[in-house]
């Protein structure tokens, strides 16, 4: 590897070992300067851990790291800042209730002698920077009453605000609209042409292609290559990144949908706090048609979700599955309503992850006589009934009946949620996020899953906050916006732009 | 992983390090306060096991706290903190004193009826710290408390009733003879009885002067029966899906509400059981006013813990506490150490117990320092090795 001044970062032979699991083997990093560079790994393939130890979150057992040429050793995010490198978290680190401004200099305010804050003065220095970079942000608003977007700018303006000519973005359009996605991309266009360089973190093969120019790709803590982004494709980097052919898109045969065998009308539901958040949806399902219902988080589809699964009692409407109203009662009387869950959290509400493999396939059979007389549990019947599932599945390691569940990695953990969710034959499966946090290997497996479940003839609403999905898998899809279906359109029939604009509150003409 | 760690790895391990680092620090504070650790703890263990009758008195101790320490490990395992025991304990002897004096029916029907009724009691004041954690949300810890102070209270209102209290004393009367478990209780009031009893070997005289009673069978089953019903029932697989993750359990369609009142319930049965066990077995047969708790349900989560909340462990280790607690009075007769002493010795080797914990933690931490021992002598050893090779080969890696 050539040291130079050329590259704002160069990272090499990286490695960081946690107890007995390496999660960087001697990885090689070279970004130029003024350029988006992508770094490219499967959930858990080491992309972030490699940031964080640029960061200065974690020291590396070994490797150098330099800085436009120069060997530094950085030993905290506050070394990190001073050398001109900022981060922008997945999860955005704000205070709610402050202004931008607050947020922008918190940490490093803007004082007259003796400490006093200057907030005149601080509100100068924010707007400076707000036009020299061309952010549309309100220096001004609080943050709780901005969007998920501005939200972000404000991040990066914080960095930019502390020096920072190399900024690190972890996963940013995990939470954005496509449109939002769009802006996103320009302002790291602008920022590159303004002599700054970035480096996304992202598991995206389509963000990758329309915003960087370079792309590391990372599998299993192993460095694979980096690729010049104008002459590869998304197949490609999808190949690299797994290390096998994917299929990236769905093959799936067009649906045949029955009857209505899910219908939801005119329901209200309200959070923990007393908020609406549905507010007077209406949706009807088929038998053999997935719907996928799209929209921005935080528009009620947590709440649409807990009141079909009666974690929740609706103000008011109906949930009916195959005529019988099921809103208002118990989970375990939607069970017996042959409805079946895939839940978004699979660590709190899918998996009970002490428990092994065996015991939680049962989760919601136990009490059935085939696996045990009476009281008693019939562990031999419930681990042959495991094992079957765990082949049909493939579920690795295949021996893992008596393994807890926490040990699993998140893709298995997941299978091993769908096999007993689909394993008593449901009449709807409701699938919320069941791809979040999954590699591409395993998204694939479970869009499989879902459109074998559909062939079968079970009615599946497909939940998702990510739009390539729903296009990808549903044949309907409907979209949810301040907890009100405001559009359902068939696979086709509607662009991605057009949806983004419905999931905004905006109007699709 | 080498055979060490391995060891180390194991539970038994633990508790044999722990009480051994317990007895080496009580050892250092009975240095400290001036007295002779090896005759103290000579002492010690020749007050737990030195005569039949120790050994019996002992077991005798034990019973009460193997049952709360199950009561205490069963409700843990399903999430809940029990440090009500104490309260349902004494709720369990209250009525077993009011059913046992006021009825005298005949054994086979006097003794279940006592015992039943003691049990009832527990599983009622169980029943309702688990409903109101349920319904209400409110902490079970909180509420368990409240009740050790009502039952204590109730128990001297009772003992302070004309028709219970025994004039001239502290206590109730003693329930009738009819509902007594005692062992041998008929044999040892004949004189003829007395001299058979007296005249078995060894064990003849720790019968004859120790109160030995029914209640460690039913506790050695009870502890046996709550670690089947834990593990190999429907019951228990749904209680500790509950106790591992209230949400899962919920949302795959276990009623949360129902387990956690269930579970408070047989956790309070179990202590009204040891209650009643105690009033039916054990001289005087009757309650006394309390200046304070008399420490058989809270020696009970010390018992759990030592056991790591594993019913059937509760067993040895509640034998171990109630040797400790007994021999621990031969020490400050033979030795003279004060019973303060004592305690804090006894207090010092159940604290290391609880920190058993630790010696895992430690082997990971062991393993995970060979292993980089041994990359570091790989990584010598190959620059060894790429010294000795030939030049060509380390330009090659210079410029990579």
């Amino acid at each position: 590897m050539e040291v130079s001044s050329d590259y704002a970062v160069q990272m090499h032979g990286i490695t960081k070992v946690f107890g007995s699991f390496k999660a960087l083997d001697a990885v090689d990093l070279n970004v130029r300067k003024q350029t988006v560079h992508a770094i490219l790994g499967e959930n858990g393939a080491g992309k972030s851990t490699l940031m964080n130890v640029l960061y200065g979150l974690y020291s590396a057992d070994e490797g150098e790291v330099y800085l436009n040429g120069e060997r530094v050793s950085i030993s905290g995010p506050t070394d990190a800042i001073a050398h001109g490198i900022g981060m922008v978290h997945q999860h955005f680190m704000l205070v709610e209730n402050f202004t931008v401004t607050e947020n922008i200099v918190l940490g490093n305010e803007v004082t007259k002698a003796g400490g006093v804050l200057d907030p005149k003065r601080a509100r100068e220095k924010v707007l400076e920077i707000v036009e020299e970079y061309g952010f549309d942000v309100d220096p001004d608003a609080k943050i709780e009453d901005i969007s998920v977007g501005m939200q972000q700018r404000v991040e990066i303006l914080k960095a930019l605000y502390r020096g920072a000519d190399t900024l690190i973005l972890d996963e940013p359009t995990a939470v954005l609209t496509p449109q939002e996605i769009e802006k996103l991309i320009q302002i790291m266009h602008d920022l590159v042409s303004k002599g700054k360089t970035i480096i996304v973190i992202t598991h995206k093969l389509k963000e990758i292609m329309s915003s960087a120019d370079e792309c590391t790709i990372i599998r299993r803590g192993k460095y694979m290559s980096t690729v010049d982004v104008s002459k590869t494709s998304e197949t490609e980097l999808a190949t690299l990144m797994v290390g096998r052919n994917v299929n990236l898109h769905v093959e799936k045969k067009p649906a045949t949908p029955g009857e209505v065998v899910l219908s939801i009308k005119d329901l209200h539901v309200k959070d923990e706090r007393g908020i609406e958040q549905v507010n007077g949806f209406n949706l009807d399902i088929r038998a053999g048609e997935i719907v996928g219902l799209a929209g921005i988080d935080g528009n009620g589809q947590k709440e649409l979700a807990d009141a079909i699964d009666a974690l929740v009692k609706p103000e008011s409407g109906t949930i009916t599955v195959k005529g019988e109203e099921i809103q208002g009662t118990t989970p375990k009387t939607v069970i017996d309503h042959a409805v079946a869950t895939i839940p978004s959290d699979r660590h709190r509400w899918g998996l009970v992850l002490p428990f092994t493999v065996a015991e939680n396939m049962v989760l919601e059979r136990h009490n059935e006589e085939t696996f045990g007389k009476g009281i008693a549990l019939d562990l031999a019947k419930i681990k042959e009934f495991s094992q079957k599932l765990i082949d049909e599945f493939d579920i690795r390691p295949a021996e893992c009946a008596d393994h807890q569940a926490a040990g699993l990695s998140g893709g298995n953990q997941q299978k091993v949620i769908i096999a007993r969710e689909v394993s008593s034959n449901p009449d709807v499966l409701i699938a919320i996020q069941p791809t979040r946090g999954l590699d591409v290997g395993a998204i694939e497996f479970v869009h499989k899953a879902l459109i074998r479940e559909r062939d079968r003839g079970a009615a599946i609403l497909l939940i998702s906050f990510e739009l390539d999905e729903i296009m990808d898998v549903a044949d309907k899809m409907a979209i949810i916006y301040a907890g009100k279906n405001v559009g359902e359109f068939d696979q086709g029939t509607i662009t991605e732009e057009q949806a983004g604009l419905l999931m905004a509150g905006g109007d699709a003409e | 992983m080498s055979t060490l760690t391995k060891i180390m790895r194991k539970p038994i391990t633990s508790a044999i390090v722990a009480i051994f680092v317990g007895l080496l620090v009580a050892s250092i504070i009975l240095v400290v306060a001036g007295y002779d650790p090896i005759s103290s703890f000579e002492a010690l263990i020749g007050g737990m096991v030195g005569k039949p009758k120790y050994i019996s008195n002992v077991i005798i101790k034990a019973t009460p706290l193997l049952f709360t320490g199950i009561a205490v490990a069963f409700a843990f395992r399903v999430g809940l903190f029990n440090i009500g025991a104490e309260g349902q304990y004494i709720v369990g002897t209250i009525l077993a004193v009011i059913v046992g004096y006021s009825l005298d029916l005949p054994p086979v029907l006097q003794i279940p009826v006592v015992v039943l009724v003691g049990t009832a009691g527990g599983a009622g004041i169980g029943a309702i710290i688990g409903w109101l954690k349920a319904q209400f949300g409110i902490n079970e810890v909180i509420t368990s408390i409240m009740f050790n102070w009502i039952s204590l209270y109730l128990c001297n209102f009772v003992v302070s009733l004309p028709q219970f209290h025994q004039p001239n004393s502290t206590s109730s009367y003693s329930i009738n003879e009819s509902g007594y478990t005692t062992l041998f209780y008929g044999m040892k009031n004949s004189e003829d009885g007395a001299e058979a009893i007296r005249n078995i070997p060894v064990i003849g005289d720790a019968i004859m002067r120790t109160d030995v009673n029914i209640g460690i069978f039913v506790a050695i089953i009870a502890a046996i029966f709550i670690g089947w019903l834990l593990m190999r029932t429907k019951v228990g697989y749904e209680m500790r899906a509950v106790g591992f993750n209230r949400d899962a359990a919920q949302f795959t369609g276990i009623n949360v509400k129902k387990n956690l009142t269930l579970c408070m319930a047989i956790s309070g049965a179990l202590c009204g059981l040891a209650g009643a066990l105690t009033i039916t077995g054990i001289a005087p047969h009757s309650i006394a006013t309390l200046a304070a708790f008399e420490n058989n349900g809270f020696n009970g989560l010390s018992v759990a813990f030592i056991a790591n909340c594993n019913p059937v462990a509760c067993i040895p280790a509640s034998f171990l506490f109630a040797g400790l607690l007994y021999g621990g009075q031969t020490v400050q007769q033979t030795v003279g150490a004060p019973s303060e002493i004592i305690n804090i010795v006894i207090g010092t080797i159940v604290f290391f117990m609880a920190l058993g914990g630790v010696i895992p933690m430690l082997a990971d931490r062991l393993d995970h320092k060979r292993a980089q021992k041994a990359k570091e002598e790989e990584a010598k050893l190959a620059a060894q090795v790429s010294d000795a090779s030939d030049p060509s080969q380390e330009e090659a890696n210079n410029a990579h």
